[in-house]
């Protein structure tokens, strides 16, 4: 069943066309990356999707039913790149503050707040004011906040930044926690890594169109260039190279390219009749950030202002 | 709804406990009869001596300069304009042998400024003293013209002026709603930028707090704006109810502090020895106090509330949209606020005039129009105001402040999300028309 569903979305700025007619369709209970360069439309598709911007045209679906901004923002939660918190307010009440506006009652807020605070052993912080908090630590509470009133669909607008390797882990652990338990997770950045890493299906938009959609498989499957890494113990130095080209020989392997028409087996069994001393042989899917850099790069990488 | 009622609790709250707010609400009351009392003071006690030589070689004004407590005249001999300082006088005020045309001055030498009202009281003696010389020269008796310039008016009438309205007659008095029109304006006209700027700096914190985001994604724009000028409004009432409370509180105790010492010194005082500058003053603060009930307080209360809150629900939306186009400059905020700030300073002067002339076509129309009607039509009320003014001058502040809400709300929901640009003016007004 899908969460959300997003069919031709359009919003036009005076001078660009930040979100231009994108649908696609998020699973519940996935983790859905959503991905593209600076400027690409992300915010803007997310400010639609969380209903602080209305779509100039296309349709939105949560849970089944067209999307309702008054009700539904209650079972989002979302965590802005532009994020914060009021400086001069104790951390304790700054979250029963957010997670009252969020539609919890006082007495409800209070006894998940305390559940939190103890699991991310931040009880000591409760008089504290944020003001009094490092960076990473304020990124910690920001990030309790946001999962506070458990809403059934999170968005994460780059969740990582400025957190350490062990921060970092502790989130991630939480993201993967939460989306077992059947939270659907937006997640959206450019550190293609945590991508990889985290999500089931991704959305890549540039320009405000999207250019790719698909699991993390299959996407790596549609954009492999049937490159492949074969180890020797050592180098054999004359071959047959019916059926693929050399890419790059290195000290003892060498990537190839299968040409079209043939099978991995048969170059294999080529090398193997040929008595060559193999210990390897492995396909070379290309990385996200790969196809990436290649998929942005295909189209203007910058954004040029337009007419609409 | 309710999520509007939680963000005015959170503005209320932490600025109520704000350190700030405590400070800035109990010392001002404090400083306010402070400084009456200390002008009160400076006006009776503060005024410099002058012992000044008279060189009159004519001898004309000789018998007619009095002197009193605070200028003195002597008639020494031998005294110029270059010894003066050293024989001990302040200045010398040289007398022309005869007083015929305009050329003949009068000249004061003073090696520093007199001030004003010294100057005053000399030229006020010399008037007085060539007055004198041309009764005299006319043969009027010396004695007649002494009993003349001594008479006391207040021993011979009352002044009272009375307003008629139908049956009902009311004592006017013209100084009073002076002064209580000039002060609830001029209270209007401070607390319209205090907290105006309350609300532009709270707008500002959030949207460089980067929280904007955040709680939009959870409330409306619009209730977020409205929420917190509700929120300012309720500290500011707050402000004002304690300000009032304590200066009731010490103005009393003040008052029955002069009434049972001073007033009676000064009363068994004036007896003894005449009227003098020292008493009248503490007996005219009593005069204040019982002419000080005579105001139409059941009508000036209601109205000035009305104002204060109704002036500000009008700015505070743009002193809102104000602070959501702000970015990380400060600067930007002065140059952006120029539009709000201009139209409330001109109703401050046009107020201070329409104090004193309640009626004046610029002060009718001036208290009508909601940009001005908070503090000018404050003005107004002490000296009355026909109904069907205040009915309008009220009607179209209350359209105006849902206008302008409206208008700034437009503004706001855009401006608060917008990072790393500036506005311009025609930006915004693009913003205003724009289909939502």
């Amino acid at each position: 069943m899908n969460i959300l569903e997003l069919y031709n979305l359009k919003k036009y700025y005076a001078t660009q066309k930040a979100v231009d007619d994108i649908s696609f369709t998020i699973e519940q209970g996935s983790i859905f990356g959503l991905l593209g360069p600076n400027g690409a439309g992300k915010t803007t598709l997310l400010r639609m999707i969380t209903g602080i911007f209305y779509p100039d045209s296309g349709d939105i679906n949560f849970r089944g039913k067209k999307f309702d901004t008054v009700n539904d923002i209650y079972k989002i939660g979302y965590m802005p790149e532009e994020r914060g918190l009021y400086k001069k307010m104790r951390i304790g009440e700054q979250a029963l503050y957010l997670a009252q506006l969020k539609g919890l009652s006082r007495q409800e807020a209070m006894k998940k707040i305390k559940e939190w605070f103890v699991k991310f052993e931040m009880q000591s912080w409760w008089n504290k004011k944020v003001e009094d908090l490092s960076k990473g630590m304020s990124q910690k509470l920001q990030f309790v906040i946001t999962v506070l009133h458990e809403p059934p669909l999170l968005i994460l607008d780059e969740p990582f930044s400025g957190l350490d390797p062990v921060n970092s882990n502790l989130i991630k652990d939480e993201i993967f926690n939460l989306a077992q338990k059947g939270t659907t997770i937006i997640f959206s950045t450019h550190r293609m890594e945590q991508v990889e890493e985290i999500c089931d299906h991704i959305v890549l938009v540039n320009k405000g169109k999207k250019i790719l959609d698909g699991s993390v498989k299959q996407i790596k499957q549609d954009c492999k260039e049937n490159l492949f890494r074969i180890g020797f113990e050592q180098l054999p130095t004359t071959f047959d190279s019916t059926g693929f080209e050399v890419i790059h020989e290195e000290s003892n392997s060498l990537v190839v390219k299968i040409k079209d028409g043939y099978k991995p087996a048969s170059v294999l069994n080529n090398f193997l009749k040929q008595n060559a001393s193999i210990i390897s042989f492995n396909e070379i899917l290309p990385s996200l950030n790969d196809i990436f850099i290649k998929k942005v790069n295909d189209t203007e990488s910058t954004r040029q202002f337009q007419k609409v | 709804m309710s999520k509007v009622w939680l963000i005015i609790k959170r503005e209320y709250l932490t600025r109520v406990r704000n350190k700030t707010f405590i400070l800035s609400t109990l010392l001002l009351p404090l400083f306010f009869i402070g400084f009456i009392a200390a002008s009160t003071y400076l006006s009776i006690k503060g005024e410099d001596k002058h012992t000044i030589a008279v060189n009159d070689k004519n001898g004309i004004f000789k018998n007619s300069f009095k002197s009193d407590k605070v200028i003195k005249y002597e008639f020494p001999a031998a005294v110029n304009a270059n010894n003066f300082k050293e024989k001990g006088y302040s200045a010398l005020l040289n007398i022309p042998l005869k007083f015929d045309s305009p050329q003949d001055s009068i000249t004061l030498i003073s090696d520093k400024q007199l001030g004003f009202s010294t100057e005053d009281k000399i030229k006020d003696q010399i008037n007085l003293a060539i007055k004198n010389r041309a009764f005299l020269e006319k043969n009027i008796n010396k004695k007649i013209l002494d009993s003349i310039n001594d008479l006391d008016e207040e021993q011979l009438y009352k002044f009272r002026p009375v307003i008629k309205k139908g049956n009902t007659t009311q004592q006017a008095n013209s100084g009073l709603a002076y002064g209580i029109g000039f002060g609830s304006g001029m209270l209007i006209y401070i607390t319209l930028f205090i907290y105006g700027a309350a609300v532009m700096r709270g707008v500002m914190e959030e949207k460089m707090n980067r929280i904007a985001e955040v709680i939009i994604s959870s409330v409306r724009p619009f209730q977020l704006m409205v929420g917190k000028i509700i929120g300012i409004a309720a500290v500011g009432l707050t402000q004002l109810l304690i300000w009032f409370v304590l200066i009731i509180v010490l103005s009393s105790a003040l008052s029955a502090f002069l009434s049972h010492d001073i007033l009676q010194h000064a009363q068994s005082a004036n007896n003894a020895m005449g009227s003098s500058a020292n008493n009248t003053a503490a007996l005219s603060i009593l005069s204040a106090k019982n002419t000080f009930a005579q105001a139409n307080w059941a009508l000036i209360i209601p109205c000035f509330l009305f104002y204060f809150i109704g002036g500000y629900l009008f700015y505070a939306a743009l002193f809102a949209a104000v602070g959501s186009v702000v970015n990380e400059d400060p600067q930007e905020a002065q140059s952006l606020m120029l539009p709000i700030t201009m139209p409330i300073i001109l109703s401050f002067v046009i107020m201070m005039s329409a104090a004193a002339k309640p009626d004046t076509p610029i002060a009718v129309w001036a208290s009508i129009i909601p940009f001005s009607s908070p503090i000018v039509m404050m003005a107004r009320i002490p000296s009355g105001v026909p109904f069907w003014q205040l009915a309008l001058s009220m009607a179209s502040l209350v359209a105006g402040f849902i206008l302008t809400t409206m208008l700034a709300a437009k503004i706001y929901r855009t401006g608060i999300l917008l990072y790393g640009k500036k506005v311009t003016f025609k930006e915004m007004s693009k913003w205003l028309f724009r289909r939502s």
